[in-house]
């Protein structure tokens, strides 16, 4: 336990090290940077464009106003964006894999985990966690609710589980592609797919597919069941009330499996070395 | 400065047009054997194929809930019915990687060689640098098609009703509304790519061609239901031949002289950016013959 | 323990699939390194030599914990590197001919800064280590060059550098002199020389060029199809190889073939020009003395045998070559 605390406070420490050398780096061209956050920003905003532009012809989608929606989309966009800043270029594990790249990290004494978390750590994500909190503060603003000291409790507890998820999800990817290098794809579908199935209310979407992304894939967990209790509706599953709190939780198993999943990864490649 | 070498570099392209390109017969034969070496290089890549078919349906399923909740809140909104519109949604999973719709397939790869001076050897090559990566591209995107559009739609088909045409030539006008898509396409990610000669990052460019073509496709939103003059406007620029007029054809909204006309406002946007990507490809060489690479 | 590094019978066996047909995949075993026994002694600098996929990278690969052996022990320091790796990443130095260590798109400075604080050099030693590195390997103009923008050389002198920061009791090479040029190759040799003499790093390289052994190493080991088939000095290597060097000399003008001289054969003639070949294991100068005595010799030239070629000759021989530390069991 003492070992992998210790192990755990080593990686942290690597991964602040190499941000901060890439963050310095990324300073020295700031206009670029500028740049490329601006469009980082748009991208993600052109989604909100296109629901903006649904509302202009409803008044409320599947019995969500926009205020609501934009609730759910400013929450996920920010959850999302955080995991995208912290853990987003861990997609690239199978293209190291394949050039051999990876060999480098291996013969460092720091996790390899933290070294590829941070290796080219792209600060012009910030655009998509500005945009997400905007919305969400748009949408406070807009939105009429009932303020308990539960539900302001609720919206910090759920950015930052939703976060923690959406990690998992990323490093889950990550140790996927040690067994099949360029399947980099096949996380897009839980990490792009996940946020833009949670801006949209779960009402809209068939029971089955509300079902999976709640007890197969947890990332309904994300905003959808917390985000239903803050906006004061009724959970369409009719999961108990105390669901409502267990993002938390879902998080911290979801960070164990995938950190198991990491592992087996990692040992799989140090035996085979492909 | 123009030294005895770019000379000798003339010379040889001169030779090099009139053998391979005023032939034509070789000509030909040389841009076909690069066409299916595209084709064949992405057919390589089976796990990604796999897993980008699996993105593209997973998406699929998701924009497809939202329409139906849109379609049936505004029953005939954009002049779709329901089926059409889900219609839309599968035939845009499919095109997303075939006709490169958020951008993709070799700019980066053409940025590269031009960083890195690789360009001044494929200038020299016996073959124009447009129509070998034109060809590249061609290639590419018909294994897309096939390799990554087909399943997809397949699956959309079987899980909702669409609106699919039983009459093989409008199947026959979607391929080649398609095909113009692609050419338009391809123009336009060429002069992107061929911006690295001037530019030291061409990042950001990319980015924003990606993000027009996301957004001005109608990837994220049929054109028909951008609202008034902004609709209008975004239904006549070149991205809405990539998605928007394939989709349209498909959907059998055009007919006889209207047909026509949706294929020649493809293919006169496919005049103008490839026109385009010609003059830059001029300027850039004379710029490399002129700095020696 | 008295070996530094100790591998007794350490095996890699590799589980390769390969399509055969649409949907049949064929599965059979590749053994990388076929029981291989070897001690180095703690400041030695040993050759370690085969062709390519003969297992050197392989070997490199258990040593420096990336890989899990599947069979055999394996000692580095007292340490077995698949199950501490990071512990004993602190105490050796790897440097991949092919690939970088460095970050692609940082100056030399930003990566040999990071890596300080990643190893935790203490500030002096950090600072004393960078002098001598820039210093000996010229990298003084280059501090402050992105790495993408630096010569394979130029690269590679870098990499040599950031492997020693942390002042590594070992350090392992795995090419570190392909496709370098030729004064980027002595420089090379000259700086590990000195390395290995005043700090006593044990250094185990793998090479294709013989210049870098005969020049660095006086023990070689030779490994091909996973097995060791020589551990001793170069000289051994060339007699049992029974490999030749060529003398290639010059005449004032056209003559018959060179005669008379004992253990020559002349193996070539092009105009003035004559290829002589004799044992490796001889000297030269004596046949140089002995040639230029009765020939009007203008020029000449000794051109040392290839690696690939002294193996392949101790293949072509029938005999099984004897490793010295007999525990090879089959």
């Amino acid at each position: 336990m003492a070992d992998a605390l210790s192990r755990a406070a080593e990686g942290l420490r690597a991964y602040g090290l190499i941000v901060a050398m890439w963050v310095r780096s990324t300073m020295a061209y700031r206009a670029s940077f500028l740049m490329m956050a601006a469009g980082n920003f748009a991208a993600t905003a052109l989604d909100f464009v296109a629901i903006l532009i649904m509302f202009s012809h409803v008044r409320t989608l599947g019995g969500f106003s926009l205020p609501e929606v934009a609730f759910l989309y400013g929450t996920t966009s920010t959850s999302f964006g955080l995991a995208d800043l912290l853990l987003g270029n861990m997609d690239k594990v199978g293209r190291r894999v394949r050039d051999g790249t990876l060999d480098t990290l291996l013969v460092r004494p720091v996790p390899v985990l933290a070294q590829v978390a941070a290796d080219r750590f792209a600060l012009r994500r910030l655009g998509r966690i500005s945009q997400g909190v905007l919305l969400l503060g748009w949408s406070l603003m807009r939105l009429d609710i009932h303020w308990t000291p539960v539900r302001l409790l609720l919206v910090p507890l759920m950015l930052v589980s939703g976060a923690a998820i959406f990690g998992a999800v990323f490093v889950a990817g990550a140790a996927f592609q040690f067994k099949a290098d360029d399947a980099a794809e096949v996380q897009n579908a839980f990490t792009y797919g996940g946020t833009t199935l949670l801006q949209y209310p779960p009402t809209l979407f068939a029971t089955d597919l509300v079902r999976g992304v709640t007890f197969v894939v947890p990332i309904a967990f994300v905003n959808w069941v917390p985000a239903l209790r803050v906006l004061g509706r009724e959970n369409p599953l009719g999961l108990p009330p105390w669901a409502d709190f267990a993002s938390p939780l879902v998080a911290v198993v979801c960070c164990a499996l995938a950190g198991l999943a990491w592992r087996a990864g990692l040992r799989s490649y140090r035996s085979t070395g492909s | 400065m123009r030294g005895p070498g770019a000379g000798r570099a003339t010379r040889l392209l001169r030779f090099v047009r009139y053998e391979f390109n005023d032939a034509g017969g070789p000509g030909m034969r040389l841009y076909a054997a690069v066409a299916l070496s595209g084709f064949r290089r992405y057919a390589t890549y089976r796990v990604a194929t796999a897993a980008g078919v699996f993105t593209n349906t997973v998406f699929g399923f998701i924009v497809a809930y939202t329409y139906i909740a849109l379609w049936n809140a505004r029953p005939h909104l954009g002049g779709y019915d329901r089926a059409q519109a889900l219609t839309f949604v599968w035939i845009s999973q499919a095109l997303l990687a075939a006709s490169a719709l958020m951008g993709g397939g070799f700019e980066d790869e053409l940025q590269e060689r031009i960083r890195s001076g690789d360009v001044a050897v494929d200038l020299y090559r016996p073959a124009d640098l447009q129509l070998w990566w034109l060809a590249n591209d061609l290639g590419r995107a018909c294994f897309q098609l096939l390799g990554r559009g087909v399943v997809p739609l397949a699956v959309g088909a079987l899980a909702f009703e669409l609106a699919l045409p039983a009459d093989p030539l409008t199947w026959l006008a979607f391929l080649l509304s398609v095909l113009l898509g692609v050419l338009v396409g391809f123009g336009m990610r060429y002069v992107v790519g061929l911006a690295a000669f001037w530019l030291l990052d061409g990042a950001g460019l990319t980015l924003l061609s990606s993000l027009l073509g996301t957004f001005l496709s109608g990837m994220l939103l049929p054109l028909t239901v951008f609202p008034g003059a902004f609709g209008d406007v975004a239904r006549l620029l070149p991205w809405s031949a990539l998605l928007q007029v394939p989709a349209d054809v498909l959907l059998g909204r055009y007919h006889g002289a209207g047909l026509i006309r949706a294929l020649v406002f493809q293919a006169g946007w496919a005049v103008v950016v490839l026109g385009l990507g010609r003059m830059v490809q001029a300027v850039a060489t004379r710029k490399v013959v002129v700095q020696g690479g | 323990m008295d070996g530094f590094i100790e591998l007794d019978r350490v095996e890699k066996v590799f589980d390769v699939r390969r399509r055969a047909g649409l949907l049949r995949r064929e599965r059979h075993q590749v053994r990388a390194v076929d029981g291989i026994s070897f001690s180095v002694p703690r400041g030695e600098m040993v050759g370690y030599i085969g062709p390519n996929g003969a297992g050197k990278s392989t070997t490199i690969k258990m040593l420096t914990g990336i890989l899990t052996p599947s069979g055999g022990r394996l000692r580095v320091a007292g340490v077995d590197p698949s199950r501490d790796r990071t512990r004993l990443a602190r105490r050796i130095g790897v440097v991949f001919g092919q690939r970088t260590t460095l970050w692609w798109d940082l100056p030399l400075r930003d990566s040999y800064g990071l890596v300080r604080r990643m190893y935790r050099i203490p500030d002096a030693r950090y600072r004393a280590n960078l002098e001598r590195c820039v210093e000996l390997l010229d990298l003084g103009k280059l501090l402050e060059v992105p790495v993408r923008q630096l010569s394979l050389g130029q690269r590679m002198r870098g990499d040599i550098a950031a492997a020693l920061l942390h002042d590594p009791d070992v350090l392992y090479l795995d090419e570190p002199t392909i496709g370098l040029d030729v004064i980027s190759k002595a420089k090379v040799r000259e700086f590990l020389r000195e390395v290995n003499a005043t700090q006593g790093t044990t250094v185990l390289l793998t090479t294709h060029d013989l210049t870098d052994i005969e020049q660095l190493c006086r023990r070689v080991m030779v490994i091909d199809h996973g097995r060791l088939v020589h551990d001793g000095d170069l000289e051994g290597l060339h007699a049992v190889g029974e490999s030749e060097r060529t003398l290639v000399i010059d005449l004032e003008r056209e003559l018959p073939p060179v005669t008379g001289i004992p253990g020559v054969r002349v193996v070539r003639t092009e105009g003035p020009r004559q290829w002589l070949a004799f044992a490796a294991t001889r000297s030269a100068a004596p046949l140089v003395a002995a040639v230029a005595e009765r020939y009007p010799l203008v020029d000449l030239s000794v051109r040392e045998p290839d690696i690939e070629d002294v193996i392949a000759r101790m293949y072509a021989e029938p005999k099984p070559y004897a490793v010295p530390h007999d525990e090879r069991t089959s």
